[in-house]
């Protein structure tokens, strides 16, 4: 692999990383590990943790993919390994 | 108008459109019939991979888990979506570059090895049978209601709609009428559930509503609803677990793997134009399947309040407190008749009581008061959203919607599952080992006759599914996550994973998995074959039959890369393939042929 194509795949890792480490904590974390400290915190009529279980990670998902997306799209026209 | 009739004429319209739209697009070549072309707009595709994925599970079995387990059940909701996530980062632009029609074509390729094929079709038909079983379930819970007969005849007849829809269209045919079924599946689920949370919370929009005060009071919702429940002795909606904390991680984890390692879900992104378009398909998808999964909460919540408030009407323990049996409304007398709601006048008091004798300080507290046990002896969860708006007292016209818009939620999903099965046999197994010099006449007739086999084999098995329909689509998940998620995980991201890796891989995940279900669930879900029997006792650390696929993932990879350090890495050619995939430029259609 050239060092152009191995600098874009080492930006892609980076950012998949940081994605899946945000996805983690606001499922497994918020939602199940620390669900009980969380459900001292009150958003609305409910505990923040059992939010974050039934509402908030889903919504923390949908922008999780749309930044990626968004940075993949920037890094392929980077190094110059965009389609057409 | 009465509700049957009603009933009828809205799944009639939405059918007659279905079946309009599978006849205008009908496939005519192999590459149509798989994969539409490639002429797919990544938001159309969002849509029809919603609906695709968007089965009889989340649309009529996932509120009522809901509503039984409470927070427990969040491992569906986060489960279901996060596998989005995974799907978008580490898999579907990578596929999409391959350019290949199968999951089992591109193991095929990646691990230079015709064996590998072979046992990724094997996991994929393992995974997509039980899918479809769930699927079963799912169809003769709605069809046993809709026609007002047993559950077994609603099964039978759901098989043979099954049959005529999906064996006559294809891939394209499903797109379209996937695209239709979604604005019909989403418009069913979230009317009712609109009018239910602005009857209960004054607020419209039922993900608020879900977190707003009772209306006209302080109190919210949810506090209501966690009292309400353990007044009866049932446990604290709001915290009760699922098993245990491990459970519900690894429960979750496997959902989450599995959706990215589910065939139906995966074609989907052969079928854009462009790698960029395959990533932004799966945040497409997500949107649409957020728009049910973040209102199904709210459904599930609010329909256990309004089931306890019409059977418990008065104050807990006191002589008129609970609802006379011959008062009983028109709902629970129509879903008496499928067999799934049952009640036994234990006391002889002719009233209804519903609580939990499982608890034994509320049950000492019970015999008190004349009460011998719980009287609502079946409550089958995969009713409740079918049954929310009558319990609501909601207008025909909603109820009617919401059978049509069930039965389009399993529909769509048995439809993409048989697909990818007979797509595996035909395409994979016939033309990819046994006989590669074959017709595209009879490469469609293979993946037909293949389609009849599954829908036949699923409709027996969906007699005696081995679990609510959620419950059932989740054990196909685990087999998924054990097999085919870590070997196309390492294919792009290890480039050293070689062909005995990825084989061994593949058998020692599947097997364990295969091996702890089966012994809790009996062998093909048949029952009576289980060696173990479905007893907590026996779980491994308390992790479920239904959550396990994520423990045989873990294996899957332990062995993978045990096994590739002893023995040889992979030919040149393949190590340029992983470095070819890894990158958009160059990207060409898929091809098959």
């Amino acid at each position: 692999m050239d060092t152009q194509a191995q600098d874009y795949w080492r930006a892609n890792l980076r950012l998949v990383t940081v994605l899946l480490t945000i996805w983690f904590i606001c499922s497994y974390l918020f939602g199940i590990l620390l669900v009980d400290q969380l459900n001292a915190i009150k958003v609305g009529g409910a505990g923040l943790g059992f939010w974050f279980a039934q509402q908030g990670s889903i919504y923390t998902f949908l922008v999780l993919i749309f930044i990626y997306v968004i940075r993949m799209n920037a890094l392929d026209k980077k190094f110059g390994v965009h389609e057409d | 108008m009465d509700l049957q009739l009603l009933t009828y004429i809205v799944v009639g319209i939405t059918f007659a459109l279905y079946i309009g739209i599978a006849f205008w697009a009908r496939a005519h070549s192999t590459s149509e019939f798989y994969a539409a072309g490639r002429g797919i707009h990544p938001i159309a595709n969002g849509m029809a991979t919603a609906a695709d994925w968007m089965s009889a599970a989340s649309f009529i079995s996932m509120a009522g888990l809901i509503a039984f387990n409470g927070y427990g059940a969040s491992v569906f909701l986060m489960g279901w979506t996060g596998g989005y996530v995974l799907l978008a980062l580490l898999l579907a632009p990578y596929l999409r570059k391959f350019g290949k029609f199968t999951v089992p074509e591109f193991i095929g390729d990646r691990f230079y090895s015709k064996t590998a094929r072979i046992v990724a079709v094997i996991c994929l038909i393992l995974a997509s049978i039980t899918y479809v079983i769930g699927q079963m379930k799912g169809i003769g819970v709605a069809f046993s209601r809709f026609l007002e007969t047993g559950y077994d005849t609603g099964l039978y007849i759901g098989m043979g709609i099954v049959f005529i829809y999906s064996v006559l269209g294809g891939m394209k045919g499903i797109t379209y009428t996937q695209i239709a079924q979604y604005v019909v599946l989403i418009f069913a689920y979230t009317v009712p559930a609109v009018f239910i949370s602005l009857h209960l919370t004054d607020n419209p929009i039922p993900q608020l509503g879900l977190i707003d005060n009772m209306s006209g009071s302080a109190t919210p919702m949810l506090d209501k609803l966690d009292q309400v429940v353990t007044d009866l002795g049932f446990k604290q909606y709001t915290t009760q677990v699922m098993g245990n904390t491990l459970n519900m991680f690894v429960y979750t984890l496997t959902l989450m793997i599995g959706t990215a390692g589910l065939p139906h879900v995966i074609i989907r992104f052969f079928t854009v134009p462009r790698v960029k378009d395959a990533r932004s398909s799966a945040g497409w998808a997500l949107v649409f399947i957020a728009i049910l999964y973040t209102t199904a909460p709210a459904v599930g919540s609010m329909a256990r309040l309004n089931l306890m408030n019409t059977i418990q009407v008065g104050e807990v323990g006191s002589p008129d407190g609970n609802l006379a049996y011959a008062d009983r409304p028109q709902w629970f007398k129509n879903w008496e008749a499928t067999g799934l709601l049952q009640y036994e006048d234990k006391n002889g008091d002719g009233r209804i009581q519903y609580y939990n004798d499982k608890n034994p300080a509320f049950a000492e507290k019970a015999r008190a008061w004349g009460w011998k046990g719980n009287e609502m002896v079946k409550v089958d969860r995969d009713i409740m959203v079918l049954a929310n708006p009558e319990i609501a007292k909601l207008p025909d016209w909603v109820i009617a919607l919401v059978v049509a818009g069930g039965l389009a939620a399993a529909l769509s999903t048995a439809a993409g599952l048989l697909l990818a099965i007979a797509s595996s046999i035909s395409h994979d197994l016939v033309k990819g080992m046994i006989h590669p010099n074959i017709s595209e006449r009879a490469e469609l007739l293979t993946s037909r006759l293949t389609m009849t086999g599954a829908i036949l084999l699923a409709g027996y098995l969906g007699l005696h599914p081995p679990d609510f329909a959620a419950g059932t689509v989740a054990i196909a998940f685990g087999l998924a996550a054990a097999s085919i998620f870590p070997a196309l995980m390492m294919g792009i991201f290890h480039k050293r994973m070689n062909r005995a890796g990825a084989i061994w891989g593949m058998i020692a995940g599947i097997g364990i998995t295969l091996l702890y279900v089966f012994q809790h669930k009996g062998i093909m879900f048949v029952p009576g074959t289980s060696f173990l029997g479905d007893m907590k006792p026996n779980w491994f650390f308390g992790i479920s039959p239904n959550a396990f696929g994520a423990v045989g993932a873990l294996i899957n990879f332990a062995v993978a890369i045990a096994v590739s350090r002893m023995t040889t890495p992979p030919p040149e050619h393949i190590q340029h393939l992983v470095e070819h995939i890894r990158v958009p430029s160059g990207a060409t259609g898929p091809t098959g042929h």
